[in-house]
């Protein structure tokens, strides 16, 4: 049952091919900061390709620019150099169709997990039965329902971070992009959390870019794994992990899976090593 | 036993601590009247209207001082805060405020508003400002980053984010901003009344000391100590709330 998980596939990690349909595009993307002390080469230059509904992570050594990709994709953060393209139009600011997880608490304390549900949908002034609707939705899919009048200080961690993905998930984005939104969490929690983003992914047919420090995490939820360099981050292996779209924390339990885990950290170890090296860990 | 019990135990120990005293003769009768006394004179005076244009004079003047800090500090909060070489500037001095006696300054606003009600709300306001300024720098520093970006992700104008996201995200820490202009506010028109009007309850109770009325003086000063417990009360009860939410 476990190992029906994994395509019988030969070469599932081997480097990935550049998939059919691409949802994302990024070309040569460099992002320098102008910093007090000069500039400071975060990022770049990034080649990526994502395809529509795809489940792709982004692992890397702490600083190499993970976020700032994000950023970058998001809108939030404009690149020096090179294209980033959503849907074949160049990202200039937050496009239309991407949601964004932070991994820190966004969820609003002054709001109940109803209302900071159905923010989004009442800034873009969707109707009223609508929005009842798809918060419906939401808060049942992310296992809110008995807490739909609660605070988040009412909450834990873990069902904050729920509240977060439902306000994201009722905006019915194309593109989710996720920075680290079960850092915070213990490894059960994250787990678990780990199989409602998967039945998130598989029910919207989102294209979802997930950056993680965790090695697991990305070997267990993705179809593609990138492995990302020392600053200034650019990508240095991609891992085809080869799961089938059906699947759930139990990949973790297959050889497969330390197989995928191995190879990962085979390559982000030497950048490890690099930045211990140098001083910067 | 609560703490909350606890509270109410002590100061009904004292208040029957000086009952009694001033009923054996220990404090006498010319210092002091017994706090049962207080309150069945602050009846009398209540009903009688004696001393109600004064009191809607000291209510006037504190509602119009904290209205004022509250706003004023709140819009200078906001300009010191757009302007980091202002801010560098003045925090030491926003700091070190509250060591400088404001009264002081007393003779310059009778020069400038006369005697009246215009000098009191501005040494009230005086007091009171500045509390409001620092809450409202901090309720803007502690804005989580996260919550920025969350609205650029709903790309929502600036003056909604404005609205919608910060005030709200600032609002426990403005709201202690405003619960101390109050009190100030409060300091600072009673205080002002004493030496520089002609009316309001200030002026009641030093009126009333100096020509020996105890039982009007104790009265009026039992008046005060009840609208602000009440005031307060209910300021503390909203900043529960507030704070509660906060808590994460």
């Amino acid at each position: 049952m476990i190992g029906a998980a994994v395509k019988a596939r030969s070469d599932s990690l081997a480097i990935s091919e550049v998939p059919a349909a691409v949802h994302v595009r990024l070309r040569g993307v460099t992002r320098v900061f102008d910093l007090p002390k000069g500039k400071l080469h975060a990022l770049g230059p990034v080649d990526l390709d994502l395809g529509r509904g795809e489940f792709f992570s982004v692992v890397g050594p702490s600083g190499c620019g993970k976020s700032t990709l994000l950023d970058i994709l998001a809108g939030l953060s404009r690149p020096q150099a090179g294209v980033a393209e959503f849907e074949g139009a160049p990202i200039r600011d937050v496009p239309d169709g991407v949601g964004v997880v932070f991994q820190e608490d966004a969820s609003f304390p002054w709001l109940s997990v109803r209302d900071n549900v159905a923010f989004g949908l009442r800034r873009a002034g969707i109707d009223p039965a609508e929005i009842a609707r798809r918060v419906d939705y939401a808060v049942g899919f992310m296992g809110l329902r008995d807490f739909a009048a609660s605070y988040p200080a009412q909450l834990s961690g873990g069902m904050r971070q729920r509240v977060c993905i439902a306000r994201t998930l009722v905006m019915q984005p194309r593109l989710i992009l996720l920075d680290e939104p079960f850092g915070a969490l213990d490894q059960q929690t994250r787990l678990l959390m780990g199989d409602e983003l998967l039945r998130l992914w598989r029910e919207t047919g989102a294209t979802v870019l997930l950056i993680t420090h965790a090695l697991d995490e990305a070997a267990m939820l993705s179809d593609r794994v990138g492995v990302m360099s020392t600053r200034p981050g650019t990508f240095i292996d991609f891992v085809e992990t080869g799961w089938e779209r059906d699947r759930d924390s139990r990949v973790v339990l297959t050889p497969h899976f330390g197989d995928i885990t191995a190879r990962l950290w085979d390559k982000l170890r030497v950048e490890a090593l690099k930045i211990m090296s140098s001083g910067q860990a | 036993m609560s703490e909350k019990r606890l509270r109410v135990l002590v100061v009904a120990l004292l208040i029957g601590a000086v009952e009694l005293m001033c009923r054996l003769g220990v404090i006498p009768l010319a210092v002091m009247i017994p706090p049962s006394q207080m309150v069945v004179e602050l009846g009398r005076i209540l009903a009688s209207g004696e001393y109600a244009s004064d009191i809607a004079v000291s209510l006037t003047n504190v509602v119009v001082a904290a209205v004022l800090s509250v706003i004023l500090g709140f819009v200078a909060g906001l300009a010191i805060h757009a302007w980091p070489g202002l801010r560098d500037a003045l925090e030491p001095l926003l700091a070190s405020y509250y060591a400088i006696p404001t009264f002081v300054f007393y003779p310059v606003f009778i020069t400038l508003f006369g005697v009246g009600s215009a000098s009191i709300i501005a040494i009230a306001v005086l007091l009171a400002i500045v509390s409001m300024i620092t809450a409202t720098l901090n309720g803007i520093d502690r804005i989580p980053r996260v919550l920025r970006k969350t609205a650029r992700i709903y790309r929502m104008p600036r003056w909604k984010t404005a609205l919608l996201i910060e005030l709200p995200a600032a609002a426990p820490y403005l709201f202690t901003g405003v619960k101390l202009s109050v009190a100030y506010a409060f300091i600072g028109v009673i205080a002002s009344e004493f030496i520089l009007s002609g009316s309001g309850l200030g002026y009641a109770i030093a009126y009333a000391y100096n020509n020996f009325e105890n039982r009007h003086m104790y009265a009026l000063m039992l008046l005060i100590l009840v609208t602000v417990t009440i005031v307060n009360t209910a300021l503390n009860h909203v900043d529960k709330r507030l704070q509660a939410r906060r808590q994460r």
